[in-house]
């Protein structure tokens, strides 16, 4: 099930939707499928599945400390695919996130095939940009499957590179509000708001009505309220990473901790 | 002589930084969004600058006069006698902070130079390109942070104390498996955060376009000189050259000269640790697969679920788990050979180095001495003595001297030491021609 669905459901309520994300496997494959149902039961509209990966280039310390904990664990290519199932099952359109080589190394026509099986609704790519050479064997294996494809802008991008990227998107584009990796942060960024602007205009010039979704550095209710006033979707990832961080050997106290922040990211963004 | 001459190969990549073209899929550009505007930029530059007589000028007249190139071509002739082919040593080791990682790093700072930023990052492993970083940064007058494995920071104080005396921050980084690949991630992350006034001093011939073709600009004077020297001195090309590879910064400086001389054999030696047939070494084009790693695809230790496997060598320098794309792209065009080289092989010729030319190389360099060494023996017998095998002698062993130590238990000072290092027995008597 494509993310539009929750976006389009969002939008019907005149409301920015609430995406999370937790890495699989983290705690454990049984405990990371528990955790985002809570997440999913508390709220959230759409879940990023992360595919934990050892070098992570874009993550921060908290994201990496989890996903560092999978792998420790044995966490596999497959285990994520399960998650994802897991999750999918409720209903919530629920998508992979991950760094390239892990899917190239799996054979990307097969991780398409596979993902799609599982009810994924398709891959945000944080190191893959949707230029021809280096994505192009993705974007074939995504639209043969009907999967979301997901690139990101930055602060940095271009105008010309908006809205190529917007262009090869599908689901939503995913703007990094900061120039930084992935973290909570005391204040949202004042680069968010100018970078939605610029790629709504692209958005609307192409006459698509792609979502944006707003991620890096939202951690609470408030955070959330204020970007959803202008984006369509509001991404957490570190400060749910860390509700089970702060809960090792607590796992009822770390979903309780998931339940309350997701119910108050909720919040957020429906008072917009 | 000029240490530095902009002559393409049929090697080169293409303007995405495709090595072999696209279809053939090494290097190109697997990074973040917000790093592509730093990364055109940065192409933008290095192109304008190669193509500036005043900058390669420029660049020329600080590595003649400030790093000390050309660095000599050195006929070792006890060596010779050993093998029974003439072996020729380009003294890169001799080059101020001894290695050959000057080149590339004075090229990178007087480009950020010439870009207006004021602050350079780099990552580290040995300490050789973080020494070579924090000097260029004074040289320059720039802000220079350092992230370099925490085990790596242990193993190689000495070098850590360098680059402190020379003002740069250094930054341990514990995640991961501590070592280069997880300084260069932490690098990465930094450049992400700060990329408006930071240039990011890449250290090998790796990562996205146009870090392995930059680098190997910044490097190729080593192949040019020697092979000028070469024909100055001998009036002929080498029938082998040889070097080390980790990322293959100094390997791909040393081979560009020589890529349209098919009569040249190349040969790039690997980490092959404590065996290439155990989990414990990083000979990355012998047991690696194709993958991505860094922003480029190349060859990656990895396991089936395309996660990075650490990798081990009794260098730190060659301690890595990728390799640059062109040397992936060589090894795949069968235009370069790699071979791997075990740490005892490595030491052994550190020892034989020493003991019959009075030159202590550094451990990687010592693995293109081991490797080469060989090369040399079958073409002495193949083609008698005027055979020539050129190595490149990428950097000296001060900085490995507590490897050395420990290794051939030396260093007490209160032992006599009544047998010299090397095989019992072994003959490392001759005299020089």
């Amino acid at each position: 099930m494509s993310v539009s669905v929750a976006f389009d459901k969002a939008r019907g309520e005149q409301r920015a939707a609430l995406v999370g994300y937790l890495p699989a496997g983290f705690p454990d494959v049984a405990g990371g499928i528990e955790a985002l149902r809570a997440m999913v039961d508390a709220g959230c509209d759409v879940i990023e599945v992360g595919l934990p990966y050892s070098d992570p280039v874009m993550d921060g310390p908290t994201i990496q400390a989890a996903a560092q904990q999978a792998l420790e664990r044995g966490v596999r290519t497959s285990d994520v695919l399960r998650t994802v199932e897991a999750v999918a099952a409720t209903g919530t359109p629920t998508v992979v996130m991950t760094y390239w080589n892990p899917v190239e190394r799996h054979g990307v026509a097969r991780f398409a095939a596979e993902l799609a099986d599982a009810g994924g609704a398709g891959l945000i790519t944080p190191d893959l940009t949707p230029d021809p050479d280096v994505a192009g064997a993705w974007i074939a294996a995504a639209d043969e499957h009907d999967l979301d494809k997901v690139f990101l802008v930055a602060p940095s991008s271009t105008e010309e590179r908006i809205a190529m990227t917007t262009a090869a998107c599908r689901g939503f584009v995913y703007a990094t509000a900061v120039m930084g990796v992935t973290g909570a942060r005391a204040t949202t960024s004042d680069l968010a708001g100018p970078l939605v602007g610029r790629v709504r205009a692209a958005v609307r010039q192409q006459g698509s009505g792609l979502p944006i979704g707003v991620g890096l550095g939202v951690s609470n209710g408030d955070q959330a309220a204020e970007v959803a006033s202008y984006a369509d979707g509001v991404i957490v990832g570190s400060a749910f990473v860390r509700c089970l961080l702060d809960h090792p050997d607590d796992r009822a106290a770390g979903l309780r901790a998931l339940t309350v922040l997701t119910e108050d990211l909720a919040g957020g963004v429906r008072r917009a | 002589m000029s240490t530095h001459v902009e002559r393409p190969t049929s090697y080169d990549a293409d303007e995405r930084g495709w090595f072999g073209g696209p279809e053939t899929g090494w290097g190109g550009r697997f990074m973040p969004e917000a790093l592509v505007a730093a990364l055109d930029e940065l192409t933008a530059a290095w192109q304008d600058a190669m193509a500036d007589p005043s900058f390669v000028a420029e660049f020329d007249t600080i590595l003649r006069e400030y790093a000390g190139m050309p660095s000599p071509l050195y006929h070792a002739e006890r060596l010779s006698q050993k093998v029974g082919a003439r072996i020729l040593l380009k003294r890169e080791d001799l080059n101020h902070t001894g290695a050959h990682k000057i080149r590339n790093v004075l090229g990178q700072a007087l480009l950020t130079k010439r870009m207006g930023k004021t602050r350079v990052i780099a990552e580290t492993g040995a300490g050789q390109h973080g020494v070579a970083s924090a000097t260029a940064a004074a040289y320059f007058g720039l802000d220079c942070t350092v992230y370099m494995g925490a085990v790596d920071t242990r193993r190689q104080a000495l070098n850590v104390a360098r680059m402190h005396l020379l003002g740069a921050k250094v930054v341990p980084v514990a995640s991961g498996s501590a070592t280069l690949k997880d300084a260069i991630n932490e690098a990465m992350r930094d450049w992400v955060a700060s990329v408006d006034r930071t240039a990011y001093l890449f250290g090998t011939a790796a990562g996205p376009h146009p870090f392995p073709s930059m680098v190997r600009d910044f490097t190729r004077g080593i192949g040019d000189e020697a092979r000028q020297q070469c024909l100055e001195r001998w009036g002929r090309l080498p029938d082998a050259i040889a070097a080390c590879v980790g990322g293959g910064s100094n390997a791909i400086g040393l081979f560009t000269a020589f890529l349209d001389d098919a009569e040249v054999a190349v040969y790039g030696f690997e980490p092959g640790g404590e065996g290439v047939d155990t989990p414990r070494h990083a000979a990355t084009i012998h047991a690696g697969a194709k993958g991505v790693l860094h922003g480029a695809r190349t060859y990656v230790l990895q396991d089936a679920d395309g996660q990075t496997i650490e990798s081990h060598s009794i260098s730190a320098g060659l301690d890595y788990p990728g390799v640059g794309p062109q040397h992936a792209h060589l090894a795949a065009t069968g235009r370069a050979t790699y071979l791997p080289v075990t740490d005892d092989e490595a030491m052994a010729a550190m020892a034989l180095l020493s003991r019959t030319e009075g030159i202590i190389p550094a451990i990687e360099s010592a693995h293109a001495v081991a490797g080469a060494l060989e090369v040399a023996r079958r073409l002495g017998e193949e083609r008698g003595p005027e055979a020539t095998v050129l190595i490149n002698l990428s950097g000296r062993g001060d900085k490995d001297m507590g490897t050395a130590i420990e290794y051939f238990g030396l260093g007490d000072p209160d032992k006599v030491t009544e047998e010299p290092v090397g095989e019992p027995g072994e003959d490392l008597q001759g005299e020089r021609g």
